[in-house]
């Protein structure tokens, strides 16, 4: 499979016509919505509670609408104006920037409850321009991701590393810049479903989850549940069914595009795929 | 871009500059937007928002109103307050317009209410 972050760099590949082909496409839609899915579970967010998430390379939209449909809001920051148009045209819900994270993530301290970032991270490991140095790229894009964060808060970070010095490259430098955690490698069996997800924690070091479809993942004590249910602290105003219904039935009133309602909406998703 | 956004960016990654907050606005085209009202949200937000910051920029904006100088004591259950935070954070929005850096003056345009913070080769 080619890589297109061999082909041009980000800002270039994501032209206008890639950005709509990009978006246009079920399947990716489907492997985009679900991984987002995956990287929000993993960030072990209060349950029933609005928060405030950081998608970096957000592109048109596709993870940020999984954010809004669990119900939280986000900021999105990407390289590619194109992609934004796209975001643009598809009215979603989140704030964006136009912002390369190798040059760092520009916000104040603690300013986000977590940040995911779905397919973008490959990206900096490439030098694009002659002046581009990938590990001090990538140490600029940590060190200031973990200073907006609040204290506790998770990063999420689904991408493709190309081999394992890219994924030691990346692994290093987060930890560097102060984070703890590693690489979650789901159906680590499977060439087509292997996913890596780079989990960080700012909040000290605890037992990375398992992977799913790996050996012990059924077996043994899922630790992401139990934490969360810990984590759960109170009950929301409204019911977080009750609350995406009412945004849903407002985006509808206001003319637009809203998916269906379900038994599913608003329900907590096992994030299993 | 939100004045919730405004209220977290800083010019910080400019080379050579220390805090980079708040950024000015200059701004040319304001809309403001109907967003839903999850009073919870914004209570939670309070804390880790820069009130005098957020309320200089809906002055600048010309959208100040009713918007209280200083946060109220228990505004977590002072449904009219969240209300009127929730307008300033999320509802009002600068569509065209600039971001300008306190320390450097470095200008950051904002068109179709997206803020170009992308440096320069020798600002990084
Ligand atoms: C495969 S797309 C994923 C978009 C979105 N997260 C999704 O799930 O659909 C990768 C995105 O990363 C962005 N990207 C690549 N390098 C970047 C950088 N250095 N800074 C910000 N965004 C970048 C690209 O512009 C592109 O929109």
């Amino acid at each position: 499979m080619s890589r297109p972050e061999h082909l041009a760099p980000p800002e270039i590949f994501y032209n206008e016509t890639e950005a709509k082909k990009y978006t246009q496409n079920s399947r990716i839609i489907e492997i985009q919505e679900q991984m987002s899915e995956r990287a929000i579970e993993l960030l072990l967010l209060p349950e029933d509670k609005q928060s405030l998430i950081l998608d970096i390379g957000c592109g048109s939209g596709l993870s940020g609408g999984v954010l809004d449909e669990n119900g939280h809001y986000w900021v999105g920051m990407d390289i590619s104006t194109a992609m934004l148009d796209v975001a643009l045209e598809r009215e979603v819900e989140g704030d964006l920037l136009l912002a390369d994270m190798g040059e760092g993530c520009p916000f104040k301290a603690g300013a986000f409850d977590g940040a995911i970032s779905i397919s973008a991270l490959q990206w900096l490991c490439n030098a694009d321009k002659s002046h581009h140095k990938p590990v001090q790229r990538l140490y600029k894009f940590f060190s200031t991701l973990y200073a907006c964060l609040s204290r506790s808060a998770r990063a999420v970070l689904q991408f493709y590393p190309e081999n394992g010095e890219q994924m030691e490259l990346v692994t290093t430098q987060a930890m560097k810049a102060g984070f703890y955690g590693g690489v979650v490698v789901d159906y680590p069996n499977s060439t087509k479903a292997k996913k890596f997800f780079l989990v960080l924690m700012t909040g000290g070091n605890m037992p990375l989850p398992k992977g799913l479809g790996t050996e012990g993942e059924s077996s043994g004590i899922d630790y992401s549940r139990r934490e969360k249910i810990k984590r759960q602290r109170g009950k929301p105003l409204k019911s977080r069914r009750e609350w995406i219904l009412e945004k849903k039935e407002r985006r509808r009133r206001q003319g637009k595009e809203v998916r269906p309602d379900s038994k599913y909406t608003g329900r907590k998703r096992s994030g299993r795929f | 871009m939100k004045l919730l956004t405004h209220n977290m960016l800083t010019s910080k990654c400019v080379k050579g500059v220390n805090v980079g907050y708040p950024l000015t606005i200059n701004a040319s085209d304001v809309r403001v937007a109907d967003v839903d009202f999850n009073p919870d949200f914004i209570s939670r937000l309070i804390p880790k928002i820069d009130w005098p910051v957020l309320y200089n920029a809906a002055e600048s904006l010309g959208h100040v109103e009713d918007l209280p100088k200083e946060t109220p004591v228990n505004y977590e259950n002072n449904e009219e307050f969240l209300k009127k935070a929730h307008r300033a954070l999320l509802e009002v929005e600068v569509v065209h317009g600039e971001l300008v850096c306190p320390e450097s003056g470095r200008k950051f345009p904002i068109n179709n209410g997206i803020p170009n913070m992308l440096l320069n080769e020798d600002e990084v």
